[in-house]
């Protein structure tokens, strides 16, 4: 029997080495998006933790749909990725300035 | 010490390194191995929470499609690592300190307010989870999960119109014109031709 503060713990690890992913790896677009993934294991982490600990299914309900999400997030920004190396040949977000936002 | 402890504390140890080494390896197909170790730990990790439907749709989705999916991007694209990779060991004492500050932050508060204390019931011999799960998802949230698949249809549609693109060398019949044409476009009678 696992107690509940490990995993929370754990997943609070996994969210910080994301942080630190998206803060390292700036111009990389593919390791953000691969950053932004990990942030979401922690998060599913923490809700099946906790639908665990309190014997209730809707937490696990709610990783399904973080799931779906996030699958569908990760096609449309990769194909973002792809289209926009089709046009600029590189995928360093210092580049990405034509809308001189 | 548990046995169940002690598992959780090797799938945790490979799934912090494993995410430490997705953020800091330098070549990104490495980086997607990584996470997908790391995916595959975490799906372990689920299990020890009696979560089995959702490890294994972790593995499945995850590793079998989102993963194959970013391996095959970072192998299309032609990418220089090194200037990606400028200023990478600059930010790293400004993003360590960050990191550091947050795991720390979140993990005593969430140290003191949970503590260890042992919660949670071991599920009984014979239940399902596949089984309590659809039952909730089929019943409660059969509204959400129906929204689920219109975004996921909306997905499909959004990354083939992103990456769909016509060449200028492909041939393409035009239907129009091919019911438009007459007999005498194809087909010239010449008179006269006498051998």
């Amino acid at each position: 029997m696992i107690p509940l503060g490990h995993y929370l713990v754990l997943s609070a690890l996994v969210f910080a080495i994301g942080v630190v992913g998206v803060f390292l790896n700036r111009k990389n677009l593919i390791i953000l998006l691969m950053a932004i993934e990990l942030m979401l294991l922690a998060v599913n982490m923490n809700f099946i933790a906790f639908s665990h600990a309190l014997n209730d299914l809707s937490g696990q309900v709610f990783v399904f749909f973080i799931l779906t999400v996030a699958a569908a997030e990760s096609a449309i920004g990769l194909a973002i990725l792809v289209a926009l190396f089709r046009n600029l040949k590189s995928i360093n977000v210092d580049d990405l300035g034509s809308l001189k936002g | 010490m548990d046995i169940t402890l002690i598992l959780f504390y090797a799938f945790g140890a490979v799934l912090v390194a494993s995410t430490l080494l997705v953020v800091m390896v330098r070549n990104p197909v490495f980086a997607a191995l990584f996470l997908v170790l790391a995916f595959f730990t975490a799906a372990s990790l689920w299990l020890l929470l009696y979560a089995e439907f959702l490890a294994i749709t972790l593995v499945l989705v995850y590793v079998g499609a989102v993963m194959v999916l970013f391996l095959f991007v970072v192998m299309m694209l032609d990418i220089d690592v090194e200037t990606l990779r400028k200023g990478f060991w600059r930010y790293l004492p400004l993003a360590g300190g960050v990191g550091l500050l947050m795991a720390l932050e979140m993990a005593s508060l969430l140290w003191r307010s949970v503590g260890g204390e042992n919660v949670g019931v071991t599920p009984p011999p014979g239940y399902s989870n596949t089984k309590a799960l659809g039952r909730v998802l089929y019943t409660d949230y059969v509204f959400p999960f129906e929204i689920a698949a219109v975004i996921l249809l909306v997905a499909i549609v959004a990354a083939i119109a992103l990456t769909l693109r016509s060449r200028k060398e492909t041939k393409y019949q035009d239907p129009q014109t091919q019911l438009a044409v007459k007999a005498s476009d194809r087909l010239k009678i010449v008179k006269g031709l006498q051998r």
